[in-house]
């Protein structure tokens, strides 16, 4: 049996401290690795769902209990189109990665773009819901905006962040920021007006078709908000364009 | 940042109670002697990043409660064995190791809370106190010990952690747990936007170092 002055040496040589370490990393490596592997499909299931409930919320008010996976095959037509406005036939709008597409130029973009159908005429387009990526004061801000049927007015909104500041910038997330964008207009016309969060708190703008209240404290969060609305409306500016005039011709 | 931890000596005896004396005081002793934000000054850092509202404060509180803890109890375990030349980064591997699977298990179980807490779980691994009770508790104390003295440190901390998101969050944004108190009142209420920003909260936690200190009456060592 070992004295503790012996036991305390073995513990101070080279050997014991590369082995020591070397199963540590191994042991939390290794658990890390079963945790993760493990867990993996549950969190893309719950990442997934998050994805349609966010998108089906700018449209209609989800009550609890809503069977959301089936609510979404039978009403939401996903499809992905590039700048010009044209569908690109074969890819999945559940690939096309918002985050990637972010970086490259406006033209070059894969743009997802969820049609909310009718209940009773599923060709009928309710409403068109768009993926929208920016960033904010401190870090990446993206949601999805849902326009009505003449693809000009919002019918909700929804965003999301990675690390504004809680109680400030983070208040984009919350419904009476949110609300505040509900029947206003993204085109002028042919320009794209966008919706613009102005600066200051309390003000009334609901005769004012492109500006919305903005959030006291929080003014470069609402530019970074301004930035991402602008930057995707003029992406998806062809595509509700075209559809305007289809919509226009069937009525 | 000091550390002037008045070290609780736990003299190990067969067969003692659970809750013993002793024991007891590894609990309390953190809440208010002993507090590790107020007396030790640790976790500072967090106290001032995460109080502006009070769920997360309480969410970080509770994390941090159970990462101290778990991580006190395996250190504790394993201090017989630890090579002290590199037992720091030994604490830090069994740190992160518990942070990482808590925040994979929201993740996969309870999306809606992960999801708000992301940011501040990941800051559980750099907190202070964490570090802080292994090295100086855990490493010298058997697991059940370590335990209590994880929990009530835990429990210090949010102590704290709620009294200052208390303050921030009523007079910084007018409501409580998201709740709209003074509208609610029909008192129109401008928040006192102050509150809300880090320099805010650092002169609120120096009161509140100061009203503590002077009710337990801690001094420094010099």
């Amino acid at each position: 049996m070992q004295t503790k002055k012996e036991d305390y040496n073995v513990r101070q040589s080279n050997l014991y401290i590369v082995l020591y370490a070397a199963a540590i990393t191994i042991v939390c490596g290794g658990a890390l690795a079963i945790a993760s592997q493990s867990l993996k499909p549950l969190q893309d299931a719950n990442i997934e769902l998050e994805r349609k409930k966010n998108i089906l919320a700018t449209v209609m008010e989800l009550k609890e209990g809503d069977d959301i996976v089936k609510l979404y095959s039978s009403r939401v037509k996903e499809s992905v189109i590039d700048f010009q406005g044209n569908v690109r036939t074969g890819m999945k709008a559940s690939q096309v990665i918002i985050a990637e597409q972010y970086k490259l130029k406006p033209e070059e973009r894969l743009l997802p773009v969820y049609e909310f159908r009718s209940q009773a005429d599923t060709s009928k387009i309710e409403n068109a819901v768009m993926p929208v990526y920016g960033y904010g004061l401190w870090n990446n801000i993206w949601g999805f905006v849902a326009l009505q049927s003449d693809l000009n007015t919002v019918q909700g909104v929804k965003f999301e962040h990675a690390g504004e500041t809680p109680g400030l910038g983070a208040r984009i997330t919350s419904d009476d920021i949110q609300v505040r964008y509900k029947g206003k207009k993204v085109f002028d016309g042919e320009i794209v007006s966008s919706v613009v969060m102005q600066k200051g708190e309390g003000m009334d703008y609901s005769a004012d078709p492109h500006k919305v209240d903005g959030m006291s404290g929080a003014t470069l969060t609402g530019k970074g908000v301004n930035n991402m609305l602008k930057d995707y409306f003029a992406c998806y500016k062809n595509y509700l364009k075209k559809n305007q005039k289809t919509l226009s011709l069937n009525l | 940042m000091s550390t002037a931890t008045a070290e609780v000596e736990v003299v190990e005896k067969k067969a003692e109670p659970l809750f013993s004396k002793k024991n007891k005081k590894l609990i309390s002793n953190p809440l208010d002697i002993d507090n590790p934000i107020t007396v030790q000054v640790l976790g500072v850092c967090s106290a001032l990043a995460v109080t502006t509202q009070m769920k997360p404060a309480l969410v970080m509180s509770i994390g941090l409660m159970v990462v101290t803890a778990s991580s006190n109890v395996v250190i504790s375990m394993m201090r017989n064995s630890i090579p002290s030349r590199i037992r720091i980064i030994v604490q830090l591997a069994i740190v992160s190791l518990w942070v990482i699977l808590v925040d994979q298990i929201l993740k996969a179980y309870v999306y809606d809370v992960s999801k708000q807490l992301s940011v501040f779980v990941g800051l559980i691994i750099t907190n202070c106190i964490v570090m802080g009770r292994l090295e100086a508790f855990a490493m010298g104390n058997k697991p059940w010990p370590s335990f209590l003295d994880g929990i009530g440190n835990g429990l210090g901390y949010g102590l704290i952690l709620m009294a200052v998101a208390f303050i921030r969050e009523l007079f910084g944004g007018g409501s409580l747990f998201g709740f709209k108190v003074f509208e609610a009142m029909g008192v129109h209420y401008t928040g006192n936007g102050l509150l809300l920003l880090p320099a805010g909260a650092c002169i609120l936690v120096g009161i509140v170092i100061w009203i503590q200190r002077t009710l337990n009456g801690f001094r420094e060592s010099h």
